[in-house]
């Protein structure tokens, strides 16, 4: 199936759910990432029984801590 | 507070700008904007907005200049290694603009201080380095419905957003909570093109200008991420999320506090 990853269209198995997609992504750490389906910003507790249809749009979104302080 | 012939010199491209005017510049000039951490993307920030007119900057930072700083806090210099950040970034801001008045606060922003000194500014711009204070300006600026820009930066990305609390999303309807300190790559660690904080830094400057005079569309519920190898840059849509434990109907949090790091996870330790 299609799906619009951060913008760009991508194909991958059919019948993922979220946390599937996370590794078919290769997104290699996911407690750095927040995922947006269809503009709906999920919990982590629902990656595993949310399943990704055609054409879904998919959002990763990296925490980022810096601040170029000092750190 | 009429302009003085000289303040009107000194603000000219300003003045000559009809979204601007007169008015929209002594507007700023009684504007209040609190910076917190004069860093990376506070350093930017705050000479910006000096040079813009915004008539109180506060300044929250509780760390001496480093040498390791200077390739991207473009306010401290060679000279200033060793002394208080918000020293030298106050001497700064002097020397762009004598009409800025700065507040220093050479501490580190916690739930027992941060929320009194919000309440006195305007506008305040998140540029610190790590999950807790960003969690705890979300939180104390949403306590006292004060708007804020959180923006953060890493290697060679950078993303922000815009939060006006109450009407648009927050950063925990985005992220929710602190990763695991584990997962973490810090600035230091990771590395962080220093020209990214000058990028973004000059961002939220611009948000905080922006909302100070009433201008253009705010970069509320969208997070604006900036890759500077691919020159792109992309708006993500968000909605405020009905699950927010801070912003949401249900919310869970209800009073500020200071995000403790969470328990050890021993998976994978053994």
């Amino acid at each position: 199936m299609k799906l619009i990853i951060n913008g760009e269209e991508v194909s991958i198995k059919d019948g993922l759910n979220v946390n599937q997609l996370l590794v078919e992504h290769n997104v290699k750490m996911p407690e750095m990432v927040s995922v947006e389906l269809n503009g709906q910003i999920l919990r982590r507790h629902v990656y595993e029984t949310t399943q990704l249809n055609e054409g879904d749009k998919v959002e990763f979104l990296y925490f980022m801590g810096g601040g170029g302080g000092a750190e | 507070m009429a302009l003085s012939e000289q303040q009107i010199e000194r603000y000219s491209r300003h003045i000559i700008l009809d979204q601007v005017g007169g008015i929209g510049q002594e507007k700023l000039l009684a504007s209040k904007v609190l910076i917190v951490g004069a860093g990376g993307l506070g350093a930017p920030a705050a000479l910006y907005l000096a040079a813009t007119g915004v008539g109180t900057l506060g300044l929250i930072d509780d760390d001496n200049v480093d040498l390791t700083n200077l390739q991207r806090q473009v306010i401290h210099h060679t000279p200033d290694v060793g002394t208080p950040k918000v020293d030298s970034a106050k001497a700064k801001i002097a020397a762009i603009n004598p009409d800025v008045r700065v507040k220093t606060y050479p501490l580190r922003a916690t739930a027992a201080n941060l929320a009194a000194i919000v309440r006195q500014y305007d506008f305040v711009i998140d540029g610190t380095d790590n999950f807790g204070s960003k969690f705890l300006i979300n939180d104390a600026c949403w306590f006292e419905r004060k708007p804020y820009s959180h923006a953060g930066i890493l290697r060679f990305h950078g993303q922000l957003i815009t939060v006006l609390p109450g009407e648009s999303a927050c950063y925990r309807c985005i992220f929710h909570e602190p990763p695991p300190p584990s997962a973490v790559p810090s600035c230091s660690q990771a590395g962080v093109l220093g020209v990214l904080a000058g990028v973004i830094g000059s961002l939220q400057a611009t948000e905080a200008i922006k909302y100070l005079l009433g201008l253009g569309d705010l970069l509320t519920n969208r997070l604006l991420t900036y890759d500077a190898l691919t020159m792109d840059f992309r708006a993500v849509k968000l909605n405020r999320n009905p699950d927010c434990a801070l912003c949401g109907p249900d919310a869970a949090i209800t009073e500020l506090a200071d995000e403790r790091p969470p328990a050890c996870d021993l998976k994978g330790q053994l």
